[in-house]
């Protein structure tokens, strides 16, 4: 066993990377199993920005508004304007600085990629991994339309997924500057202090605590 | 009448007090025939013997030490959120029921044996793990907080939820058993090129975060075990990505999948959330680690002042950088500040208890506490981060709380301005 799966491990470094295996690691406990291409690609469903991971398809916003009226609809509305407590998908532009923020793919995601991934990944909530490729792409190319992204007869596919510009997609702030506020150096006031104290709040007040 | 504390609270303003000359809130009133010199009514009879519970559980008269959810917070109760019952708590080990849940799509059910774990992109080897793999390797057991970036995120407008559990329950301190990424990963190797990883979940939401390879490498764990047992399905039985000091999110639970590449993957969960917005409409992102906070246990809305006299202050600090090291306490609203005690053990990136003895003579009171840690970080006040950030950040909301006593005992959740 041990030597098999040194062979199969030399074995797929070769055709994994196409050279020499002699740069690679040794293993060090010779635990666990040597993944096949077909058992990766079966979980590898992520999709990057640049729009590596994209699955070959592609679909229009034209034929998007079908499915996503018979997929999304129950909970987001007909055109993305959310049902009860589920999320709107569309609309926000212009409300990110100010006190009520809505936050939507189209005014909030920075990446296309990330609304075709999520949905794939997890969507129709209770059927995960259900929808094909193409109604993936159809689905993202309608919030891409409803958003006023893309128009409704563009071809979205894993060719071009990558290349989509959305609103937002400037809108994030790297690296974290935190700490972001005076740290005292361990050093905090600690006699005759100048703080508020006046109360301008209570929970009690705004009563929405459950109560038990 | 079954014993709850809490209704009991609501309702204390009816009764007088009874029997203890300091007492000024009214709790339960004890049976007098199990008070001395009576012969108590469960001693001349047998109990439960060892056949009966096989798996304990906490006594029927600790029924209301529970998590509890917001209901109204959520469009459905599988992708929610519940809180620990931290009002309750003594130490720093929550026992494992009471850890707060986060789901995106409910607990998923896995049979162990089905369990695997695949690490794949770029790496020397392609691998897959099965649970048994897993426990061969070296292992180590640590304890480390996890608390949601949310914890606190409802009260950044205002004093908003009358509660400990609700304002600061989304953290949970356990013992971890499971092997270092930096250990796994000698069996995989690991390419140059190799930044970021993405963690996934296998549940139904397929939860995705990525990670910097250096965190990964520093502390990392995959953990199949918390406080002796084998994880809890709500926290991902049966393996979970542990991080420690850094936003819960990124534990991914159920885990699935460990892929290495060149660049971040930008998922839903660290874009559209998680990501703190701003006043000026920008957001930062990538905000994972948790800063230093603390938070008054007892006295607190769930636990008001029932005696008059001798009170033992009881609270929880911790920070994503290191090791607390030191908590102050105030009864004044912050004007002034007492040191209180901490209690080891004082590890790195778990929970510390502190406690502060005080005197009471039913006076109003306003509680704080702020935690230091050994990067010499304080405890901000809520209106330094608005400061900086605005209102609407949602995230990393770790604000020194304000519990108002009134004469009464009673404790209520305000904010100070």
């Amino acid at each position: 066993m041990y030597v098999w799966v040194k062979i199969i491990s030399a074995l797929m470094l070769t055709s994994l990377i196409g050279t020499s295996s002699l740069e690679a690691s040794e293993r060090a406990f010779n635990l666990g199993s040597i993944a096949t291409s077909q058992q990766v690609k079966g979980w590898d469903i992520d999709v990057r920005p640049d729009g590596v991971g994209a699955p070959i398809g592609s679909g229009t916003a034209f034929d998007g508004e079908e499915v996503f009226a018979e997929q999304c609809a129950s909970c987001h509305g007909d055109f993305g304007e959310g049902v009860d407590r589920w999320p709107e998908l569309v609309g926000g532009d212009g409300t990110l600085n100010t006190h009520d923020p809505l936050k939507t793919t189209g005014s909030y995601w920075p990446y296309a990629s990330t609304i075709f991934d999520y949905i794939y990944r997890a969507m129709p909530f209770g059927a995960s991994q259900s929808l094909s490729f193409d109604e993936t792409y159809q689905i993202v190319a309608y919030l891409l339309y409803m958003n006023d992204i893309i128009d409704d007869d563009f071809v979205l596919s894993d060719q071009n997924i990558g290349l989509i510009k959305m609103p937002n997609q400037d809108g994030f702030l790297l690296p974290d500057p935190r700490p972001d506020v005076s740290t005292i150096n361990g050093n905090p006031c600690m006699k005759n202090c100048n703080v508020p104290v006046k109360i301008i709040g209570k929970a009690k007040d705004i009563d929405v605590t459950p109560e038990d | 009448m079954k014993f709850s504390r809490r209704n009991l609270i609501k309702s204390f303003a009816a009764l007088g007090s009874v029997g203890f000359s300091n007492r000024v809130l009214a709790q339960d009133k004890p049976n007098p025939n199990n008070l001395p010199p009576n012969l108590p009514e469960w001693t001349p009879d047998l109990g439960a013997g060892v056949d009966e519970n096989p798996y304990g559980s906490p006594s029927e008269f600790e029924s209301d030490v529970i998590r509890r959810n917001v209901p109204w917070l959520t469009a459905s109760s599988q992708s929610s959120v519940n809180f620990t019952p931290l009002q309750d708590l003594e130490g720093i080990v929550t026992p494992n029921g009471l850890c707060f849940e986060r789901h995106h799509g409910g607990v998923a059910e896995i049979n162990p044996t089905d369990y695997r774990l695949m690490i794949n992109g770029l790496v020397d080897r392609e691998m897959i793990f099965s649970l048994d793999d897993l426990k061969r390797f070296p292992q180590v057991n640590k304890f480390y907080f996890l608390e949601c970036a949310a914890n606190g995120g409802m009260e950044w407008k205002g004093a908003q939820l009358n509660g400990c559990q609700y304002t600061f329950g989304m953290v949970h301190n356990v013992q971890y058993t499971g092997v270092k990424l930096s250990d796994l990963l000698r069996e995989t190797g690991l390419k140059p090129k190799a930044k970021w990883v993405l963690a996934e979940g296998s549940d139904t939401s397929g939860m995705t975060r990525s990670i910097p390879v250096e965190k990964i490498l520093d502390d990392c764990l995959i953990a199949w075990a918390m406080n002796g047992e084998a994880l809890r399905p709500e926290q991902g039985y049966p393996a979970r990505l542990v991080v420690p000091g850094w936003e819960g999110n990124m534990w991914v639970k159920w885990i699935r999948r460990l892929e290495f590449g060149d660049k971040p993957y930008m998922t839903r969960e660290e874009t559209s959330k998680y990501t703190d917005l701003l006043r000026n409409g920008k957001a930062r992102m990538f905000t994972w680690v948790m800063e230093a906070k603390s938070v008054v246990t007892s006295p607190s809305p769930e636990k008001p002042i029932l005696y008059k006299g001798i009170q033992q202050l009881r609270g929880l600090a911790w920070s994503g950088k290191g090791k607390i090291k030191r908590v102050d306490v105030s009864l004044d609203g912050g004007k002034n500040w007492r040191t209180a005690q901490l209690h080891a053990p004082i590890m790195t990136k778990s929970l510390v208890r502190f406690t502060l003895p005080f005197e009471w003579r039913g006076e109003e009171l306003l509680i704080q506490s702020r935690a230091i840690d050994e990067t010499g970080y304080v405890q901000p006040y809520i209106q330094e981060l608005q400061k900086i950030r605005g209102k609407n950040s949602i995230y990393h909301n770790n604000s020194i709380a304000t519990w108002l006593v009134s004469k009464s005992g009673k404790v209520d959740n305000v904010r100070l301005g």
